[in-house]
């Protein structure tokens, strides 16, 4: 027997789909409602400013988000599993703040990012040690970490702020890459961003994740070590961070305790607007890409016009919500259409 | 009863996380008075107690809510914005006498509360999502109904300001009012059919179906019951600060579920009581009190409260692994 | 003769690729207690589900007092006055047994709606003595002991005021002096006109409390009659059924050297003291009925769970798992029970399902996916196992039960393993695929690999396995080889405490 005939008592339903049905089904996918929401929002404030549409500016405006966007790449990893977390900004505020005293200090720029990312790692660490060691839930976990950490700089730090820098420190969040009007903190996402997408798509790791997502049941059955795997993720989000803080903290140039607040809610929401599933195991990089682009220049957009940033607070929230609650809406669509097509509607 | 012995009584009593928090408390103000002794001063404890009487009305709405297995981080956003609504209507309008602002307060947080309720309930959207979402859109509507100014003590009527500070019997109505919360959710807890199915839905979900209590009826219940109180506190906030300003309240979900988890309440749900609660959000209020004492700037009041979370929650963690442990022993010998 | 009180007629349910109940019949009259009896996976649950609104029947007729009825859910099979007592799962640990004998019901003043503890506490009280339980009304549920728990479920059942008492394995749990205040108040219940349906695989209960039977088998009525008629024998023949030897593939047994040895092995609430060793080319059936620790033992051996003491070897090397990693290292694979949540990941493809635990293996220095190498990989194993699917792209959650558990065996066997473990793998699949999963497994004993092969149906037990290995209630009770395999001897060794155990 030909291995294609086995096939055929139900190939015959996906196989055999109109035109149609395959238009619907590609266009009910989250990754092009969002890049279709993209376009219209760019030809939107094309329309409205003549300043949105200038290479220049737009190049400019990634020096607001980029920051954020390289934050979202490991939280996917996070959310994917099915876990969360919410120290992300007092994380950098930890980064930061060692990154400022110690420049004050006279360290050199390779000892601030180094110093930076161990911090980083280390918190990640912890977090990750403290949710799966103990089996407590990531939220409160990482609500109480999000305390202890940002506790530490507000403690170290008061009212002070750190505004000494070494020379050229302030490469990594406000320069060009020489010769070119790309941000290097642009540059460096993109590449970050090249790398994720291999790793989550393309690589066992990767694959991993989605089976814990779906099942963490079965990826322990199946020889998968969900708890490390989970404690990599963290400490990987920690990691990131400190990428995160050096940045911030180049681009400011001053470092108070109260540094990187409110990012816990954005990047997630870029997370989740990408269409990672909060329960875990749905979810692509590109998605996650488009969806950083999307809300970096739709607040630049709303800047241009002179929106305030509380209308932007209020659209950011909403758009999470929504984020959660279209693709809901669009599953039991798409299961009613399912159910048609297998009572024989086509 | 053979098992109402008085020594089982006393063990009894004592398993329970009240009973700890209590010997807790004595032990932690043992040394503090030692240091300081104006700590137990009487006009010192009448500050704790003011204090903490704000953030027990909200760590009573979060404790329903955790205990129905959610989480509500929308609380100070719900609190900014209903104290500068109280706020903004006492300078408009003068004339409205402070109980009825209360009233609307309440009334805005419940409205505040239902979104989310709704949300939750029938938008079947993740708690925490849920709330992170409304955190941010409802302090962004505060901004847009303060237009980014603040509302000044000078700007509000004196019966308003001095809510807070009037005495009752020696005790401030700001705390009988708490007071008044305690008792009225103890009761609503112990002796009504809603109350107890929250406990129902949290513990065991499939189980309540089976005995037909609505999960989404419950949801909605929870957030609307934090809505409310957080309005209720949104009000006396701009009164006892005697100002409105727009990152008030910033942060104060942490110090509610702290306070929570402080009491004994279960992350996964069904578990904790009201004056497990009360006895949570008293021990924060003298620990953030004490760091003065121990020579820590208050800078390191946040970093406290972190820790002493993590500590709670994992000392309910582990304590809750040994139980099982004990049972499993127990059975088959 | 008395009108009955529960009539089932025709009844059949058909879940997706499986006829759980297929045309059944059912008829309880009030004031007697009546059996159903059946091994795992005749139909019992799924007939209780029916009856409790749980599940809603394909087709056939149901009549209460004659009159016809059909539950949406729970709550109107409740109202009904049907009534079953849940397992553990139902209660509320963190409240009182009060609390968890009013949740839904609770007693209400009357004027003010002040929910009406004492009142609650009282009769709690005096359901408590009924049933001669020592408990305050007052302790949590969560620090009860099972068997205490068990009670309070009988209780919250009583003060429902049911008509039909439907009581799922009640004494699984129960000790001896606790079966007894149990079958005083199943009495009580009778005499005052109540109906109950016993579900229970003691035999022993059954003959004492029980006043009529009805026996099913793969989801088919066999029978009924009543129990002071027949014997212990003629209602184990009723079960079993089938004659075992036609349906079951030849297979030669090439038993070769020692490649597994337990002993001593416990873990605790779970089981106690196993001890066996497994050899090359041997299938080693593991018998026993619900609770009796069968898939605790195997996930033990897996290193899904830890032991508590006991100790392991693997080809005379001591072996130790601290994680399903080091089983799979030391060639262990094993096929879940619940093929749904432990066997696949539903939304995945056929193609990552198959090459999960292989991922290592099949990825460029065990990081990056090739592509082509998995997808020869994934197609010469799912074609060893013939499944039947759109493609390897499809996901798993479309394929039928039979076909899903064919990929899981593609997924396993693929890891070339030593000593392969089956728990249940034939539950809820066709006549077809078992046969083919009767054929592979085998044909891998054939090929030197020792199974270790768990089921609840005793023809497969008994046609499968050279050597049967039998628990109850978390301790094995005996070892029988081929030549003195009979349904028999297994079902008594499965029901009874027969305490002496034999090493292989």
């Amino acid at each position: 027997m030909s291995e294609k005939k086995q096939f055929v008592a139900q190939g015959r339903l996906i196989d055999e789909m109109s035109l149609k049905n395959r238009l619907v089904e590609l266009f009910t996918k989250w990754e092009v409602i969002l890049s279709f929401l993209f376009v219209v929002v760019f030809i939107f404030f094309t329309n409205m400013s003549p300043y949105f549409l200038d290479w220049f500016n737009l190049m400019n405006a990634t020096f607001q988000f980029s920051e954020k966007a390289i934050l979202a790449l490991p939280m996917i990893f996070i959310i994917m599993c099915g876990d969360i977390d919410i120290s992300i900004a007092s994380i950098i505020a930890l980064c930061a703040y060692v990154i400022g005293i110690s420049a004050e200090a006279g360290a050199s720029i390779p000892t601030l990012i180094v110093l930076s990312l161990l911090v980083g790692s280390a918190a990640g660490l912890v977090n990750g040690l403290l949710i799966t060691g103990l089996n407590m839930p990531a939220i409160a976990v990482t609500l109480a970490t999000q305390n202890i950490y940002r506790g530490i700089a507000t403690g170290m730090l008061g009212e002070h702020a750190c505004t000494k820098y070494p020379q050229g420190f302030g490469f990594f969040g406000q320069e060009f890459i020489p010769g070119t009007i790309i941000p290097f903190a642009f540059v460096l996402y993109l590449a970050l961003m090249l790398v994720f997408f291999f790793v989550l798509h393309k690589t066992a790791y990767g694959r991993r994740l989605y089976a814990i997502g779906n099942s963490a049941e079965t990826a322990r059955f199946s020889g998968i070590n969900v708890r490390r795997t989970r404690i990599i993720n963290y400490t990987l989000t920690g990691f990131f961070c400190g990428i995160s803080a050096v940045l911030l903290a180049s681009r400011i140039l001053s470092v108070r305790s109260n540094i990187a607040t409110g990012w816990d809610l954005e990047v997630i929401t870029l997370v989740v607007l990408g269409g990672v599933s909060i329960s875990g195991g749905r979810g692509t990089v590109f998605g996650v890409f488009i969806s950083s682009l999307l809300v970096g220049y739709l607040k630049f957009g709303m800047g241009l016009l002179k929106f305030s940033g509380t209308v932007m607070t209020i659209v950011i929230g909403s758009l999470l919500i929504i984020a959660v609650l279209l693709p809901r809406l669009l599953d039991i669509y798409k299961a009613n259409r399912k159910l048609k097509i297998q009572q024989g509607g086509l | 009863m053979p098992d109402n012995s008085f020594s089982q009584f006393v063990r009894r009593t004592f398993a329970r996380r009240e009973a700890t928090l209590m010997v807790l408390l004595v032990v932690l103000l043992v040394p503090i008075t030692v240091r300081s002794p104006q700590f137990l001063s009487p006009k010192n404890i009448s500050t704790i107690l003011n204090d903490m009487a704000i953030l027990v009305i909200v760590a009573i709405g979060q404790f329903y809510v955790i205990l129905s297995n959610g989480i509500d981080l929308s609380v100070g956003s719900v609190i900014a914005f209903t104290g500068m609504a109280c706020g903004m209507i006492n300078e408009s309008f003068p004339q409205v006498p402070v109980g009825l602002l209360l009233l609307v307060g309440m009334g805005i947080g419940a409205g505040l509360g239902l979104v989310n309720g709704v949300l939750v309930a029938y938008g079947k959207i993740p708690p925490i999502i849920t709330t992170l979402g409304t955190m941010s859109i409802f302090r962004g509507m505060t901004f847009l109904l303060s237009k980014g100014t603040w509302v000044t003590a000078h700007e509000m009527t004196d019966s308003y300001i001095a809510l807070p500070r009037t005495t009752f019997l020696g005790i401030s109505y700001l705390l009988w009012i708490a007071l008044f919360v305690i008792v009225l959710f103890y009761y609503f807890s112990r002796n009504t059919r809603t109350g107890r199915e929250i406990y129902a839905i949290g513990g065991n979900p499939t189980a309540a179906k089976f005995v037909g209590v609505s999960e989404s009826r419950i949801r909605l219940v929870v957030f609307l019951i934090s809505g409310t109180l957080c309005g209720l506190a949104g009000s006396l906030w701009t009164a006892r600060y005697a100002s409105a300003v727009n990152e008030m309240a910033t942060g104060f979900e942490m110090q509610a579920v702290a306070a929570c988890v402080l009491g004994g309440v279960n992350f996964s749900g069904g578990a904790g009581g009201i004056i497990g609660v009360a006895l949570g959000t008293l021990f924060l209020g003298v620990v953030t009190n004490a760091l003065p004492v121990i020579y820590l700037s208050v800078f390191w009041q946040t970093f406290v409260q972190g820790l002493i979370v993590l500590m709670a929650l994992a000392l309910n963690t582990i304590s809750d692994q040994r139980k099982t442990r004990k049972l499993l022993e127990q059975r088959r010998g | 003769m008395q009108k009955a009180l529960l009539e089932v007629q025709n009844l059949t349910k058909i879940f997706p690729g499986i006829r759980a109940l297929d045309d059944v019949h059912l008829s309880i009259r009030s004031g007697e207690v009546h059996a159903l009896i059946g091994e795992n996976g005749a139909g019992k649950s799924t007939l209780v589900k029916i009856l409790t609104g749980v599940y809603f029947p394909t087709s056939g007729v149901i009549e209460l007092e004659g009159k016809p009825i059909s539950f949406k859910n729970a709550i109107e099979a409740q109202e009904a006055g049907i009534v079953a007592i849940h397992q553990e799962a139902s209660m509320f640990p963190e409240l009182s047994v009060t609390e968890n004998i009013y949740m839904g019901h609770h007693i209400r003043n009357e004027k003010t709606r002040k929910l009406d503890w004492k009142a609650m506490t009282e009769h709690t009280r005096v359901l408590l003595s009924q049933m001669k339980l020592d408990i305050n009304p007052d302790t949590l549920v969560k620090n009860l002991s099972v068997a205490q728990r068990h009670m309070v479920e009988i209780s919250k059942a009583l003060s429902l005021d049911a008509r039909l008492v439907i009581m799922d394995e009640p004494t699984s749990a129960l000790t001896g002096r606790e079966v007894e205040d149990l079958f005083r108040i199943v009495r009580e219940l009778r005499d005052s006109g109540k109906a109950i349906l016993f579900i229970s695989h003691k035999f022993a209960e059954i003959f004492e409390i029980c006043d009529y039977f009805t026996v099913l088998r793969d989801g088919q009525y066999i029978g009924e009659g009543e129990v002071r008629k027949s014997s212990e024998d003629d209602i184990i023949q009723m079960m079993i059924g089938r004659s075992v030897d036609q349906m079951y593939p030849e297979h030669t047994t090439h038993t070769g050297e020692k490649i597994l040895e337990v002993r001593g092995l416990s873990q605790l609430g779970a089981f106690k003291d196993i001890s066996f060793d497994l050899h090359r080319g041997e299938i080693l059936g593991l018998f026993g009925l619900v609770g009796a620790g069968r898939t605790e033992v195997v996930r033990t051996i897996f290193g899904i769970d830890k032991a508590d003491g006991g100790s392991m070897s693997i080809e005379g090397k001591p072996y130790n798992p601290r994680n399903p990693q080091d089983a799979m290292r030391r060639g262990i694979a094993l096929v879940p029970e619940d093929r749904q949540k432990q066997g696949l990941v539903l939304q995945m493809s056929l193609t990552h399902n198959i090459s999960l635990p292989m991922l290592t293996k099949l990825c460029w220095k065990g990081l990056v996916t090739k592509g082509k190498s998995e997808k020869t990989y994934v197609e010469k194993q799912g074609n060893e196992m013939e499944i039947k699917a759109a493609g390897y792209h499809v996901d798993a959650e479309t394929l039928s039960g039979g076909n899903q558990q064919k990929v899981v065996l593609a997924k396993w066997i693929g890891t070339d393993p030593k000593i392969l473990i089956l728990d249940e793998p034939t539950k809820g699949i066709d006549v077809a695929t078992k046969a083919a999963v009767h054929e592979f497994v085998c044909e891998m004993a054939s090929r030197g690999v020792a199974v270790i092969l768990i089921s609840s149906e005793l023809p497969e037990v008994i046609g499968m396995a050279d050597r049967v290995m039998v628990m109850h209630e978390g301790i094995q009770t005996g070892f029988i080889d081929r030549k003195d395999l009979s349904a028999e001897l297994v079902m008594r060794y499965a029901i009874k405490e027969v305490k002496e155990v034999t090493h292989a």
